[in-house]
Order: C-alpha cells, then structure tokens, then sequence
C-alpha cells in the first residue's frame, strides 16, 4: 500500500497529499504522523492539500482527528492551499475544522508556525 | 351542422365587419394610442388570428388545448410575449381576444349554442394570453436577477494581500454562493490572506443572512484567510443582537477601520509625511 511521505522541516513536519485520499490511507497518515511528531519531537505540522480536488466528510474528519492528535503532543497543525471548492464543500457538511490553524500557502503556513514558535519560546524565558 | 362549423362559417361570412369592429373596440379598450404598436400591425395580427381561429374551427377544433388551434395557440403566445417586453398591461393584452368576443356576440344573438362555443373558446384564449404574458414576464424577470446578481458581487483589491467585497442588496442563498465562490476564487488568484466584507448596502440581515455570512467566513478561513466584516448600521446591529445572532468575527463600524486593521495585520501602517506636517505647523 502507499503511504503519504512525511518531511521534516526544522521543527515542522510536511505533508503534501498528492494523490486522491482514500480512507485506508488516510488512517495510514493519521498514524504515521503521530509516530513522526512522538519521534522527532516536531512543534509543527504542515498539511498541504493545494493538490486535493475532492474531500468527503471521512477526510474532514480525518482532518481534525490529526490536529487533535497534535495539540496533544504540542504540535501544532496548519492546513494549506485548500482550494475554494474544498472550502465550500467543508463549510456546507458542517466541518468547519475548529482548532485548526490554515494559510494559503506553505511559505505563509511555515511563517505562522515559526511565529507562534518565536512566542512559545518567550513565554518559557518568562516563566524561568 | 356541428356548431363549431356554423361559428367557421359566420366568420368567413363577416370577415370584413368582423375585423373593422374589433379593431374599432381595441383602439378604444386598450392603450394603443401610445404608439407602443402601430394600427397597420395590429390589422395584420387580427388578420393571422381570424384566419387561424376560422380554421381551427373549420378542423373541428373545441377546446383551446385541441391540435386544431397549435398554430393559434403558438400566435397568441408570440404575441403576449411580445406586448409583455412593449411593456402593455396583461388587461391591454388580454383585451385583443375578449373585444372580439364583444364583436361576435353581437352577430351572433340569436343562436345561443353557436354563441357558448365561441364563448368558452374566446375565454379560454383569453387566459392563455395571460398566462403566455405571465411567463414571458417572469423570464424577463429571471433574466434581471441574473444580472443584478453578476453585476453586483465584485471583488476589489485593495491592497496586497488585502481584497474588499462590498455588498449590496438582499442576502438570499443563490446569491451568497454567487459571493462566496467568487471570494474565495479571487483569494486565491490575488494570494490574499484579509477579505473585509462591507454590508453597508445589504438593508437587513436576519439569521439566514447571518449564517449565509458565516459560511462564507468560514471558508475563507479554511482556506487561510480572515475576514472582516464592516458597515454595520446601528438598526441592523441591533436587530442582529436581538435575533440572538453572533457572529463571532471582527467586526468594524467602517469600511476605513477595517481597511486600517487590515493594513496593521499584513504589516503595513499609513502614516503622514514628515514635510506635510512641517508645512501645516
């Protein structure tokens, strides 16, 4: 079976979905993702569905479950590029992805990540 | 002799007195003094309905429905359309058919069966010129709103990274998903990450407005960009706190003051140059 490569990017993961999404897969990710961000310890993850012309409730879902997964093991997760009919199709089953974060590209989702690493750290010096 | 042949042959008898009288009674009953349609053109459409009324008759023709009339049927429909975009009223319009029921009766005062044929028949073209009007009016109809609706859901850029929707008229479905494919399409084109929505122009938002908003709010957010919404009259801030409607988004009393937000989230500040503050003080 095919897996979804997982990139490491500093302190972020990448995930760029390329092929149609199918459900086996998309558990697939969920788990190696998690593995992954346990393993390296990542901050962040980037999913960049820019590629993804069709979505169904399952991978919204899916979706969601992986940024939950995340925030758990403080990282945080950034969707990106997702297109305007992706978008609508979401929004109109309800799945409107509370809790996670989006941008409309990799460069401005991987700014965002660093950011929000950038304010994490000053809140830890603060603590100290 | 059945009598829808007796009615053929009375028209064929007194077609010239026929045509004079009813042509007489429209000028008088419908507004043809305006010059929206020409005597010569009327003349020539009593002409092509007699004829195709007498054959239709002469084919044995009772109903408005029966094959004998498709061919006046198509006429009559042609015509409504046509007073309906003249601009003439459905009464103007369906009086070219009831003044020839006037005309009729009066040659036909003896012959009672004669007469109820023609009647029912007289009447049920009557409402199907109205009903050929009605439709023809709500095409045009259909066709407006189709326009308003393209014309009226542009996106402007405003800024880099900075897009503006400003809205005008009422909020229905068709029309939120008109507005919302088109944003999110030109967030993408234009790689924007602020859309400020301006509903100075929508005259009222209740809960389905709302939540068609919101909609669209949270699209743009899935695909990575904020909206802000502005120009909110006092009336409608009120009605919306009131009907219970939160739309837990950043809001802005102008246009201006989101425009300013906007520039402070993408990192840009406007400020006055140094030399006109030296020449104003």
């Amino acid at each position: 079976m095919n897996r979804i490569p997982i990139l490491r990017l500093g302190k972020a993961l990448l995930v760029t979905i390329q092929v149609d999404m199918h459900d086996e897969l998309a558990l697939a990710l969920e788990e190696d993702l998690t593995q992954k961000i346990w393993a390296t310890g990542a901050r962040g993850v980037l999913i960049d569905i820019s590629a993804l012309e069709v979505v169904d409730s399952f991978i919204g879902r899916m979706l969601h479950a992986i940024a939950s997964v995340s925030r758990v093991l403080d990282a945080e997760t950034v969707v990106v590029g997702m297109r305007p009919a992706v978008a609508i199709t979401l929004v109109e089953l309800g799945l409107e992805l509370p809790g996670i974060r989006t941008a409309l590209d990799v460069e401005r989702g991987m700014a965002l990540l660093s950011r929000r690493d950038d304010e994490g750290a000053e809140g830890d010096i603060e603590r100290r | 002799m059945p009598d829808t042949q007796v009615a053929a042959r009375l028209l064929t008898q007194n077609e010239a007195t026929i045509i004079a009288e009813w042509l007489r009674l429209q000028e008088v009953g419908s507004g043809l003094g305006s010059g929206r349609i020409s005597s010569a053109e009327l003349r020539v459409q009593c002409d092509r309905f007699l004829t195709l009324l007498r054959r239709g008759l002469a084919d044995g023709g009772e109903a408005v429905q029966d094959a004998a009339f498709t061919e006046l049927r198509d006429m009559l429909r042609d015509l409504s359309r046509s007073r309906a975009i003249q601009g003439f009223t459905p009464t103007e319009t369906a009086t070219f058919v009831f003044a020839l029921k006037e005309v009729l009766f009066g040659l036909l005062q003896q012959d009672a069966a004669t007469a109820w044929v023609l009647s029912r028949l007289l009447d049920g073209l009557g409402l199907y010129t109205f009903e050929s009007y009605q439709r023809a009016r709500e095409e045009v109809i259909v066709r407006q709103q189709r326009e308003i609706a393209e014309l009226s859901t542009p996106v402007v850029k405003l800024w880099d990274g900075v897009l503006a929707l400003p809205l005008i008229g009422t909020l229905d479905s068709e029309r939120t998903q008109v507005v919302m494919e088109n944003l999110l399409q030109n967030i993408v084109d234009l790689n924007a990450e602020i859309a400020i929505i301006d509903i100075t122009g929508v005259p009222t938002v209740d809960t389905l407005v709302a939540q068609h908003l919101l909609k669209t709010i949270a699209a743009a957010r899935l695909m990575g960009a904020d909206c802000i919404i502005s120009g909110i009259r006092p009336q409608i801030a009120q009605t919306m706190v009131h009907l219970g409607v939160d739309l837990n988004v950043v809001t802005k009393a102008s246009l201006a003051d989101a425009f300013a937000l906007a520039l402070r989230r993408v990192g840009q500040s406007v400020t006055r140059p140094a030399l006109a503050t030296r020449t104003g003080a």
